[in-house]
């Protein structure tokens, strides 16, 4: 490895030598910095994981423009309602060639004395196929029949491998709101952040299963545009014909990428995760600083009074920083992925390793060990050759 | 190149400020001939380390006139008396060495100051003079197996390996035996002759003082007696 290093390097890989020559120091700076790894990838994998949950239940939906109240409106379950009057006018549009209301609302499952999990209920209308995912459009027709259900197979905390074989000929019976329904298909969601599963369920089955809710008021309008309509184009000019404030117009992914945001950055989950973040790059930075600016001074000052500048120092520091980044990266990244493995197994939220994250941390792994490196500089370079005599 | 390596010229160095400002050097004259070997002696304090240091360009130059190898150090900027120092070889009396390399890169160093080079050559060049010195068979062995002597040896070759113009010394035979010192300073005379390379040694050793070209004492800071020998 020296040799190599040297031919490198075109000198002495002092740096790595360094590191080297304390086999207990390095291997504690290297745990020091897997640690960081794990704290950041933890952190980047739960915000991750919050916002691939905010996206999936949108995913079902395929319309070319969504239409909510501007109250709590940042995200798609907990959205104050509408007037159905909106999908009326806006069926006047020209260009709007068909809509559905989509209402929402939860309940909880209870599983035993203390377990439970809150399920999100969406109530479609059978026959508005076109507005959703593909592989839903056969599933919601059977929704037709009363007091049935499409029931998530990834709900947390609940066994659902009774529903699996659930069909219309063969409904899966269970009660929820104090009524009995039959499970007639199955979808997979999976919980989130706010949720532990979701449940498609017709309209009609949803007022009577919460009788408080009215058909006039939907939670979302999902409407079809004319092909080659601009969403946008359309989405201006039916803000038009409704009185001010009263909607908010949005394809999918423009709601998907807002909620998103919002979820990041202005709900107390998201900015723990930021701070997770910060606080295990400060932790990588502590770590790797107390290795780099370690006791070799004298022997820094010695190489001063010998005539070499202070980019050869640098030189150095960059050489142990890298070196403790590019070997501490690799255990922590092999705990993060055991971590994310075990925290999906244990409480199904969507978390896994990304080829963009790893690199991500990888770079900002070098980056905290070059800045601890810079830091450690200010120390070395209080390094006095005179006072080596 | 002039016959004279060093000029010192009405030096004066003061450490502190203030009230508590000292002065350790008072009008220090000083000629020092290319190819000599001058001992600098003088009890605890009397100011020859402080002007080891001066003329080895690790300190600034506060008053007077210190020219080196043509180079006037008064109010020179620390890029200037980096790249003196690039000409100048160092030995210290606690060697220095570098924990984490091998007496063969601890002397390889000294080559490297000057750029990148081809790393193998940089090793042949530390392993012939630490095969001059007797220490062919350590080549590989970290400062911490080594003697104190070995050490002091391979702080000899770092700094003698880049064929300086003038060599520093503090104390350079302290850790050593008899035979091994004489033969130490026994070749810093031998560069002097052969490639006119200067040395400046601080020293306590009495049995090296005969082969000095020269011997300077120094008291409170001031130069007592300037004796040449020959």
């Amino acid at each position: 490895m020296t040799a190599f290093l040297s031919r490198l390097l075109g000198r002495l890989p002092i740096g790595y030598l360094q590191l080297t020559h304390h086999p207990g120091r390095l291997l504690a700076a290297l745990a020091g910095v897997a640690f960081a790894n794990v704290l950041v990838f933890v952190q980047l994998g739960l915000a991750g994981s919050m916002a691939e949950s905010v996206a999936i239940p949108y995913r079902l939906f395929q319309p070319d423009l969504l239409i909510v109240s501007p109250a709590e409106s940042e995200t798609l379950s907990d959205a104050s309602t509408l007037p159905r009057q909106r999908l009326f006018q806006a069926l006047v549009h020209p260009d709007v060639t068909d809509g559905t209301p989509i209402y929402m609302s939860r309940s909880t499952w209870l599983s035993g004395q203390e377990a439970s999990s809150s399920i999100q209920f969406f109530g479609v209308m059978p026959d508005a196929g076109e507005f959703f995912h593909d592989a839903l459009a056969a599933p919601l027709i059977r929704l037709s029949l009363s007091d049935t259900a499409l029931v998530d197979t990834l709900t947390r905390f609940v066994d659902m491998r009774s529903f699996a074989a659930a069909h219309s000929e063969a409904p899966v019976p269970f009660e929820m709101q104090n009524r009995q329904l039959g499970a007639v298909g199955t979808v997979s969601i999976g919980g989130g952040f706010g949720g532990d599963g979701v449940f498609l369920i017709s309209d009609q089955t949803f007022f009577r299963m919460f009788p408080q809710r009215s058909s006039a008021t939907p939670s979302h309008i999902l409407l079809a545009l004319a092909p080659g309509a601009d969403p946008g184009r359309v989405a201006a000019e039916l803000a038009q014909l409704y009185p001010p404030d009263t909607v908010r117009i949005r394809t999918v992914t423009e709601a998907t990428d807002q909620e998103v945001r919002y979820q990041m950055t202005e709900r107390p989950t998201g900015l723990i995760f930021a701070f997770g973040v910060v606080i295990g790059i400060v932790v990588g930075i502590v770590i790797a600083y107390q290795v780099l600016s370690a006791d070799h001074i004298r022997e820094y000052a010695t190489f001063k009074a010998m005539g070499f500048r202070q980019s050869f120092f640098v030189g150095i520091i960059l050489e142990e920083a890298i070196i403790l980044a590019a070997i501490g990266f690799w255990p922590g990244l092999a705990f993060s992925q055991l971590f994310y493995h075990s925290l999906a197994y244990l409480t199904n939220i969507p978390i896994f390793m990304t080829p963009e994250r790893a690199v991500a941390v990888l770079i900002g792994t070098i980056i905290a060990c070059s800045v601890s490196g810079i830091l450690a500089m200010r120390k070395l370079a209080a390094a006095e050759p005179a006072d080596l005599f | 190149m002039s016959d004279v390596a060093i000029t010192v010229s009405g030096l004066d160095h003061y450490f502190g400020e203030g009230d508590a400002r000292k002065q350790a050097l008072f009008d220090v004259n000083l000629e020092v001939g290319s190819g000599s070997l001058t001992i600098l002696m003088g009890p605890s304090g009397s100011g020859k380390t402080t002007l080891l240091t001066l003329m080895g360009c690790l300190r600034e130059v506060h008053a007077g006139s210190v020219r080196l190898l043509d180079q006037e150090l008064f109010e020179s900027d620390e890029i200037t008396r980096i790249d003196m120092r690039r000409r100048l070889g160092f030995i210290f009396q606690a060697h220095n060495l570098h924990d984490s390399l091998t007496a063969r890169q601890n002397v390889m160093i000294g080559l490297q100051v000057h750029g990148r080079g081809d790393p193998a050559r940089h090793g042949e060049a530390a392993d012939h003079l630490l095969d001059l010195l007797g220490l062919g068979e350590r080549l590989d062995y970290l400062p911490g197996n080594l003697s104190g002597g070995q050490k002091q040896r391979v702080a000899i070759a770092r700094a003698l390996v880049s064929n300086p113009n003038i060599i520093f010394a503090d104390e350079p035979t302290a850790a050593l035996d008899k035979v091994s010192g004489l033969a130490a300073v026994q070749l810093f005379k031998d560069l002097g002759r052969a490639r006119g390379t200067t040395t400046v040694m601080v020293t306590h050793d009495p049995r090296i003082l005969d082969l000095a070209d020269r011997v300077v004492t120094l008291e409170d800071g001031r130069v007592v007696m300037d004796r040449i020998q020959t």
